[in-house]
C-alpha cells in the first residue's frame, strides 16, 4: 500500500551528492514530493528530509541504495505518525484588502498565522503547519487575491527521544578506530 | 615520507606508483597531455597501453582488474575521450570491477561554458560509479588517488572516476602520499553478526535437499578455498552464477554445474525442489532466477553478502549474514555438522545424465555436417588442459563457453555479465593476458560482438599480446536470431551479418590467423592457434542457425527450463 513516507539522510557535505541522492529516485520512477537540505546540528554533516509517495518494500529499497553512496552516512525511513513535522508557506497579498473588510485579519487571528511584512502594494503572511493547513489558508485568502505564494519542503524530527545520529556516529567512531 | 615539491600531473603518476599500479590503459588528447608528459618519464615503472578507442581502454582495464584482482587504471582525455569509457565503466559497475579511471578536464575557469572538449563527465558518470570526484586544485590530487583505490578495491568492488582539470595537472603542490585506510561514511564491510551464522547453521543442518549459489562474491574475497572446505564438510551441491565461473573446479563432485536462463538441466529444476538454498556473493539477478514469484517460493533462503542493499532486493532472505565470505563462509563451516546428500546430490546427477542425453554430447560431439560452438569449445578446453583463461563476449558464444570450457583454477573465467556489453570479449582479453602474461588466454568472441570492438587487433598487435582469439562466425547476431525464431515466429529482423574477411583484417593488422570451415581442420587449427608464438586470430564457420538449449524461457520459472524448442517442460 502506497503512502507518504519521510526519508532522513545524514551525510558528507560533498558536491555532487544531492544528484547521487536524487538518482536512486529518478531511476525508480519515484517522484520526490519535498526535499529539504541544510546543515544539522553536527557541523560539517547535512541532513536530507525527503519526502515520497511509496510502499514501504520500496522504501526500504531506496534507502538502503542511497545509504550506500560513499559519501552518505546514515539514511533512516519514517511514516508521517513517527514524525513531528512542518513547512513554512509565506503569502503575499495586496495591502489594500485589509482595509477594505476584516476578513483577512480574521482568516490569520483564526490560523495561526502571523504577518511578517507591510508595504504599500502588499502584506507578506507567513504560516507554519502541515501541506494540508497551509494549502487551507491559501484558499482562504485566495478569495480575495493572493499575489504571490510559496511553500517550503518539509522539516521533520522524530519522536524517538534519543538522537539517531549522535548515537550512530559513536558506533561509527568506534568500528573506524577497530580498524586502525 | 618527505614533502617534495611537483606538479599535479607528477603527482598523479608517483599516487598511482604508490598504490602499486603496473599497466594503465589510455589514449591521450588536449586536457590529459600534462599527465601524459609526466608519464613519459615513468616508462620504467609503469607500463602504458594505447588503445584504438577509450571504450577499449576501460574494457581492458576491467579484464585486468578481474584477473589481478586489482583496480584496473585508464587515462582518457576530456569530451569525447571521457564519454567513450562510460560504457565500461557500466560494465565495471554492474559487474562489481574495481576501475580507477582518470579523466582529463578542461581548466577550471572554463567548467561549464562549454569549452572546447568539455563534457560533464562528473554528471554524466555519477549512476554508473560507485564514487566519482572532480579535482581542481593541484593539492586535492594525492588524497583524492588515494580514496579511489581505496573506495574501488574494498568491499563490494566498483569502478571510480577521477575528473582533473588541466590548471591543476598544471599547478604545483608539495606532495606527499599516505594510503587511505578508512572514509567515515563508508564502511567497506558490515560487522559479521555470530548470530546470524549460528541461525544459518541450525537450518542447514536441518535441511534436506540443501543447495548452495555461490557467485562473484567468492571470487572477490577470495574466498574459493573456504567454499569448498564448508560444501565438503556438509555434503551440499553447489552451482554457479556466470560471475561465479571457476571459483570451484568443474570436475569437483560437489559442483553440479551453472544457474539461469542457458544454465545446466538441473540446478534450475531444483532450485525449485530445495528446502533450503544458501547464497553466497551473488544477487538473484533475474537471468538466474526466472519469473521470481515463481523462484524457490518453497526453500529458506540463506543470503551470504558483503553489500546490505542486496538483501531483500529480489528475493527475501530468512537469513541474511552480512560480511566478507572468506570470513562467514569459514564462521559457517565451523558452525555446521558433517553431513552427506547423496540422494538428492545424485538427482543432479540424474538431470545431468538426461541434459548429456539430449543436449550436451549433441554439441560436444555432433554427427551433423555443421559445426557446433560446443565442439570448439570442448577442444579448446581440452587442448590447454583446462588451465586456460577464457575471455567472452556476449551472446550466444559466451553461454555455450561458459557452459563448456572447463576449469581448475580461480579467476579464470572474464565476461561481460549484468551489463552484457557487446564488444567486451576483444579488449577485455588484453588486460587479461596483462595481468597474467604467464597464462593462455582464449578469446573467444562472436562474429557481431568482434566487429564493435575489431579495432583492438592493432593494439594488441603493437604491444605483442600473446592472446588466442577463436570467432565463432555464424553470420548472424545469433542470440537475438535464437529469441526471433523461438519467441518472434522466425521473424529474423536485422540479425544476418555480411562479415569481412576476417583473417584478411587481422593480417592487415599484423595478426596471424586461420579460418575453419570444415570438422577435419578443427583441431589441427585449434592446436595451431595455442603453439602459435604471438596473437593468433581463429575463425570458426560454425552452424548457421543452432540455438542454445537448455533455455529458461524469459519470464518463465527456472523449472519451466526447455531442453528444446516445442518441449514447455523438460
Amino acid at each position: 500500500m502506497k503512502k507518504e513516507y519521510n526519508i532522513t539522510v545524514f551525510s558528507e557535505n560533498h558536491i555532487g551528492l544531492l544528484t547521487r541522492i536524487t538518482i536512486v529516485f529518478t531511476r525508480r520512477k519515484v517522484n520526490i514530493d519535498s526535499l529539504t537540505v541544510s546543515e544539522s546540528a553536527l557541523p560539517g554533516i547535512y541532513k536530507f528530509t525527503i519526502v515520497i509517495n511509496s510502499t514501504e518494500e520500496q522504501v526500504i529499497k531506496i534507502v538502503g541504495q542511497i545509504e550506500k553512496q560513499i559519501d552518505v552516512l546514515k539514511a533512516f525511513y519514517h511514516t508521517n505518525d513517527e514524525m513531528i513535522y512542518q513547512e513554512i508557506a509565506l503569502y503575499k497579498v495586496p495591502t489594500e484588502a485589509l482595509f477594505e473588510n476584516d476578513t483577512i485579519e480574521k482568516v490569520v487571528r483564526n490560523s495561526g498565522a502571523r504577518i511578517l511584512e507591510i508595504a504599500r502594494e502588499y502584506t507578506v503572511i507567513e504560516k507554519t503547519g502541515h501541506k494540508e493547513e497551509t494549502q487551507e489558508l491559501f484558499e482562504e485568502l485566495n478569495k480575495i487575491k493572493v499575489m504571490q505564494f510559496i511553500r517550503s519542503g518539509r522539516v521533520a524530527l522524530t519522536r524517538d527521544p534519543i538522537e539517531r545520529l549522535s548515537e550512530f556516529l559513536k558506533e561509527r567512531d568506534a568500528l573506524l578506530e577497530s580498524l586502525d | 615520507m618527505t614533502k617534495r615539491k611537483v606538479s599535479g600531473s607528477q603527482a598523479v603518476i608517483l599516487s598511482l606508483l604508490e598504490e602499486g599500479v603496473d599497466t594503465i590503459f589510455g589514449y591521450p588528447g588536449g586536457a590529459i597531455m600534462p599527465i601524459y608528459d609526466a608519464l613519459y618519464d615513468h616508462d620504467k615503472n609503469v607500463k602504458h597501453i594505447l588503445t584504438r578507442h577509450e571504450q577499449g581502454a576501460a574494457h581492458a582495464a576491467e579484464g585486468y582488474a578481474k584477473i589481478t584482482g586489482k583496480a584496473g587504471v585508464c587515462f582518457v582525455t576530456s569530451g569525447p575521450g571521457a564519454t567513450n569509457l562510460i560504457t565500461g565503466i557500466a560494465d565495471a559497475m554492474i559487474d562489481s570491477t574495481p576501475l580507477v579511471c582518470i579523466t582529463g578536464q578542461v581548466a577550471s575557469p572554463l567548467l561549464g561554458t562549454d569549452a572546447f572538449q568539455e563534457s560533464d563527465v562528473v554528471g554524466i558518470s555519477i549512476p554508473v560509479t560507485k564514487w566519482n570526484y572532480q579535482i581542481t586544485t593541484p593539492e586535492e590530487i594525492p588524497e583524492a588517488i588515494a580514496q579511489a583505490f581505496y573506495i574501488a578495491q574494498t568491499g563490494r568492488p566498483g569502478p571510480v572516476l577521477l575528473d582533473i582539470t588541466k590548471d591543476a595537472q598544471f599547478g604545483e603542490l608539495e606532495f606527499e602520499y599516505k594510503k587511505c585506510r578508512k572514509i567515515r561514511s563508508y564502511v567497506p564491510e558490515p560487522q559479521i553478526d555470530p548470530f546470524k551464522v549460528k541461525e544459518a547453521a541450525e537450518i542447514i543442518d536441518a535441511a534436506k535437499k540443501p543447495m548452495l549459489l555461490f557467485g562473484q562474491g567468492v571470487i572477490i574475497a577470495q574466498a574459493e578455498e573456504e567454499l569448498k572446505a564448508f560444501v565438503e564438510k556438509t555434503g551440499i551441491p553447489a552451482a554457479w552464477t556466470l560471475l561465479g565461473l571457476s571459483a570451484m573446479p568443474t570436475d569437483h563432485p560437489l559442483n553440479v554445474g551453472m544457474l539461469g536462463m542457458h544454465g545446466n538441466y538441473g540446478p534450475n529444476l531444483l532450485t525449485n525442489e530445495a528446502d533450503v538454498i544458501i547464497a553466497v556473493g551473488m544477487r538473484f539477478d533475474d537471468r538466474v532466477t526466472g519469473k521470481v514469484p515463481a523462484y524457490a517460493p518453497q526453500a529458506k533462503i540463506i543470503h551470504l553478502e558483503v553489500d546490505p542493499s542486496e538483501i531483500n532486493k529480489i528475493k527475501r532472505a530468512d537469513v541474511a549474514v552480512l560480511g566478507n565470505a572468506k570470513k562467514t563462509l569459514k564462521m559457517l563451516t565451523d558452525n555446521v555438522k558433517p553431513n552427506r546428500h547423496d540422494e538428492w546430490l545424485n538427482r543432479f546427477n540424474e538431470c545431468r545424465v538426461i541434459e548429456n542425453e539430449k543436449i550436451i554430447h549433441k554439441d560436444l560431439f555432433p554427427e551433423k555436417p555443421g559445426l557446433t560452438m560446443g565442439e570448439v569449445i570442448r577442444i579448446a578446453g581440452d587442448k590447454t588442459n583446462h588451465e586456460a583463461i577464457l575471455v567472452t563476449d556476449v551472446g550466444q558464444h559466451q553461454m555455450v563457453a561458459s557452459r563448456y570450457f572447463k576449469f581448475r583454477q580461480s579467476r579464470s573465467n572474464v565476461t561481460s555479465g549484468g551489463l552484457g556489453t557487446m564488444g567486451f570479449g576483444l579488449p577485455a582479453s588484453m588486460g587479461a593476458q596483462l595481468g597474467a602474461p604467464d597464462r593462455t588466454v582464449i578469446a573467444v568472441i562472436g562474429d557481431g560482438g568482434f566487429q564493435m570492438t575489431i579495432q583492438e587487433l592493432g593494439t594488441i598487435a603493437q604491444n605483442k599480446l600473446p592472446v588466442k582469439i577463436i570467432v565463432l562466425n555464424n553470420n548472424f547476431l545469433g542470440m537475438v536470431r535464437q529469441w526471433q525464431q523461438l519467441f518472434f515466429e522466425k521473424r529474423y529482423s536485422f540479425t544476418e551479418l555480411q562479415n569481412p574477411d576476417f583473417i584478411t583484417i587481422g593480417k592487415g593488422f599484423g595478426i596471424d590467423g586461420h579460418k575453419v570451415t570444415v570438422r577435419d581442420d578443427l583441431e589441427k587449427g585449434i592446436q595451431k592457434m595455442i603453439d602459435h608464438d604471438g596473437p593468433y586470430l581463429l575463425e570458426v564457420v560454425i552452424e548457421k542457425e543452432d540455438n542454445v538449449f537448455p533455455m529458461v524461457p524469459s519470464g518463465a520459472s527456472v523449472s519451466d527450463i526447455i531442453l528444446e524448442p516445442g518441449t514447455p517442460k523438460g
